[in-house]
């Protein structure tokens, strides 16, 4: 690192400083897939016709979009090892974002479930195609489409609130800043830095999620109002 | 026990003027984001490069960046540049100009999830644009705005206690305050966590219903509420 950066205090904390945003990308990305493979399940949960099963990812959605995000990552930290599951606090980080991100992101794919006409079901299975199927093929895609932009609302929200994961001792964008204002008492640099750095990783994720937006949205008209 | 009936007493008129500031706050916030949200929203989904351009920017600037900076900025560098509003105003202003950057997404989604078809046919009866909205539009793109609106409501109301911060005397402001001063900090926090955590229930309860009234045409075998 020094050899690309320098040894010049200024270019040493330049370098810490990038490091931690790697870290804070990995984390949150971490945490967002994390989050959308649980959110499918609980989305399905919610959307079910069983009432029990209903209930159930009510109860998930409730519990984890009702606590706050720092509450769940201080229990994931310290209680878990209580019980003998001893976990890196990056690991525990990602776990505590992606179970809450989760919880937000089901309603937000159950929006886009919703608004799928019923006799687009209906056909599929006319056609033959099993549950699954009919989820992996014809509604997935759509509910995906439909709810994208509400999807990437969610992960730069939590790309926002993994400046949280210091608290669990991971060495993310925020906590990397604290630390250098702390040994050259410059606070307007280095957080304007690290605000800045947030911004540019924020639009980044814009970008990729419009351009994931026009790659569903192949071979559906452009809706002129 | 004594000494409990004197904190309520003590702390009660604060704790409550807290209360209502928090919800006060909240709910206009709220009116502000999601009515400038469904105009940015509709400027993203109808508007030519002019137009959209310039929002675009508002709403990659206003979520890309935290409350709290955005919030710093307005409350303590505001005076630099001749603005000097009062904490309550900044608050309102920027819980409502932050949460419209969310809005502007989620109504966006909801614009482009309308089959074009039924636009052609609506156009083709001769519907003018207000009516295409009004009718067509508005009832279905609700379907897919409740749930992830119901979500943005519920950060904007657990983001109202950030601005503690900038000194608007809401719950989490008092609260504070109080255990400044008493020195207890277990009981007042747990409240404040179980007030948050009741409102949020109701705004989600609230959600559901209005679900269940807007979606019961649509698919009522997959409703998903209660």
């Amino acid at each position: 690192m020094s050899a690309f950066f320098g040894t010049s205090p200024l270019s040493q904390s330049v370098a810490i400083l990038l490091i931690g945003a790697g870290t804070t990308i990995a984390v949150s990305l971490a945490g967002n897939a994390l989050g959308l493979l649980i959110a499918v399940p609980v989305c399905f949960m919610r959307l079910s016709q069983a009432r029990a099963a209903r209930a159930m990812g009510i109860a998930y959605v409730s519990f984890f979009r009702g606590v706050p995000l720092l509450v769940q990552l201080l229990i994931v930290y310290y209680f878990l090892p209580a019980l003998g599951l001893d976990l890196p606090p990056f690991v525990a980080a990602a776990i505590g974002l992606g179970v809450c991100t989760a919880a937000y992101q089901a309603e937000n794919l159950r929006g886009g479930f919703l608004i799928i006409p019923k006799g687009q079901n209906d056909a599929a299975r006319a056609f033959g195609y099993t549950g699954v199927q009919t989820r992996r093929y014809i509604l997935i895609p759509q509910a995906l489409r439909a709810a994208a932009p509400t999807l990437i609302n969610e992960m730069i929200l939590i790309l926002k609130a993994s400046s949280l994961v210091s608290v669990v001792g991971v060495e993310d964008l925020m906590r990397v800043s604290q630390n250098i204002v702390a040994r050259d008492l410059r606070p307007i640099r280095w957080y304007m830095a690290a605000a800045v750095i947030y911004l540019v990783i924020n639009l980044a994720l814009a970008l990729l999620g419009r351009a994931a937006e026009r790659r569903l949205s192949a071979g559906y008209a452009r809706v002129t109002l | 026990m004594s000494a409990e009936l004197s904190l309520i007493t003590t702390y009660g008129p604060q704790l409550l003027e807290g209360f209502r500031l928090t919800v006060l706050i909240w709910l206009l916030g709220s009116a502000l984001a999601v009515t400038l949200g469904f105009v940015l929203g509709l400027a993203l989904s109808a508007g030519g490069p002019a137009l959209t351009l310039p929002v675009r920017a508002y709403v990659e600037f206003f979520r890309g960046t935290p409350l709290l900076a955005q919030l710093f900025l307005a409350y303590y560098g505001g005076p630099s540049i001749g603005i000097t509003l009062d904490a309550f105003t900044v608050g309102l202003c920027g819980l409502g100009l932050y949460g419209a950057a969310y809005f502007a997404e989620i109504f966006r989604a909801g614009f482009a999830s309308i089959p074009a078809g039924q636009l052609e046919a609506a156009r083709s009866f001769s519907l003018s644009r207000r009516a295409r909205i009004r009718y067509i539009i508005l009832p279905q793109l609700l379907v897919l705005a409740v749930p992830a609106s119901t979500n943005l409501l519920i950060i904007l109301l657990k983001d109202t206690a950030i601005l503690s911060i900038v000194t608007v005397p809401e719950l989490t402001f008092q609260v504070t305050g109080m255990t400044l001063e008493t020195f207890t900090f277990v009981e007042p926090f747990a409240a404040l966590a179980a007030f948050y955590w009741a409102l949020t229930e109701l705004v989600a309860f609230l959600g559901r219903r209005a679900e269940l009234r807007l979606g019961v045409y649509l698919r009522p075998e997959m409703r998903g509420a209660e």
